[in-house]
């Protein structure tokens, strides 16, 4: 059980659009990694929210289970990847999405794994959650983090990620 | 109308930097925008066909969906 949960960073997009929030400098001073994201794309078509680990997009995939209400279903990505539906500019005004990524042993040497459980809110029949478990295939530590959006989208105003070093969990 | 940002925060110094993004990473974003769309697009129409195809293929055999599933379990 973690006895420590410590804010690392933070930040929030401000009134100019961003295509990524990226923390950089991660120290390894801690056993798990939990990023915390409040997003809305700018756009009008659902995106993904990923992860670019240490800079690279590469060697990701993922597992989803998703659901929106009406129909349920699963499918792979070949990110790390935190929802594939995230709140736009169909949504319902000043809705956000929230996705919790949890990321185990992210300094160690082996493969990186992550569980990510994301919910989309909306006035609306159609609402999407989802459920995801990826993989990096990398040993290197994980030292940066990049927030996106697929298809090169862009975060809308109020948009936040805040990562927090977890200890002893 | 400004660029779109990226926002980079260093967490050993806690610095954070709005970072906008130059017209070259603007005409590049969204040449992967379209390459992403028409990804999409092109992954939309295989999923249409395949139902099609399905649809196509149960009313051959005269069955429905689940009655497919019910042979195959």
């Amino acid at each position: 059980m973690a006895n420590t949960y410590t804010l690392i960073s933070s930040a929030t997009v401000g009134a100019v659009p961003a295509t990524s929030i990226d923390f950089t400098s991660i120290p390894s001073i801690y056993t798990d990694l939990v990023l915390k994201v409040s997003a809305r794309d700018t756009n009008a078509i659902y995106r993904e929210i990923f992860l670019t680990i240490n800079g690279s997009t590469a060697n990701g995939t993922a597992k989803v289970l998703s659901g929106n209400g009406a129909t349920a279903s699963s499918y792979n990505a070949t990110r790390v990847e935190g929802i594939g539906y995230t709140n736009n500019s169909t949504t319902t005004a000043n809705t956000f999405t929230s996705v919790d990524f949890y990321i185990p042993n992210y300094a160690g040497s082996t493969n990186k794994s992550f569980s990510a459980d994301g919910v989309g809110e909306n006035n609306a029949t159609t609402a999407y959650a989802e459920l995801t478990a990826s993989l990096w295939s990398q040993t290197a530590a994980i030292t940066s983090i990049s927030v996106v959006l697929g298809a090169a989208s862009t975060f809308a105003q109020y948009s936040t990620a805040y990562l927090y070093g977890v200890k002893n969990a | 109308m400004p660029n779109p940002t990226r926002i980079e925060i260093n967490c050993e110094t806690g610095v954070e930097t709005v970072i906008e993004l130059t017209d070259a990473e603007v005409a590049e974003l969204a040449y992967q925008a379209e390459l992403a769309a028409e990804k999409k697009a092109e992954e939309e129409a295989q999923a249409e066909a395949a139902a099609t195809a399905k649809a196509a293929l149960l009313e051959k055999l005269g069955i429905t969906a689940d009655e497919a599933k019910l042979l195959l379990a």
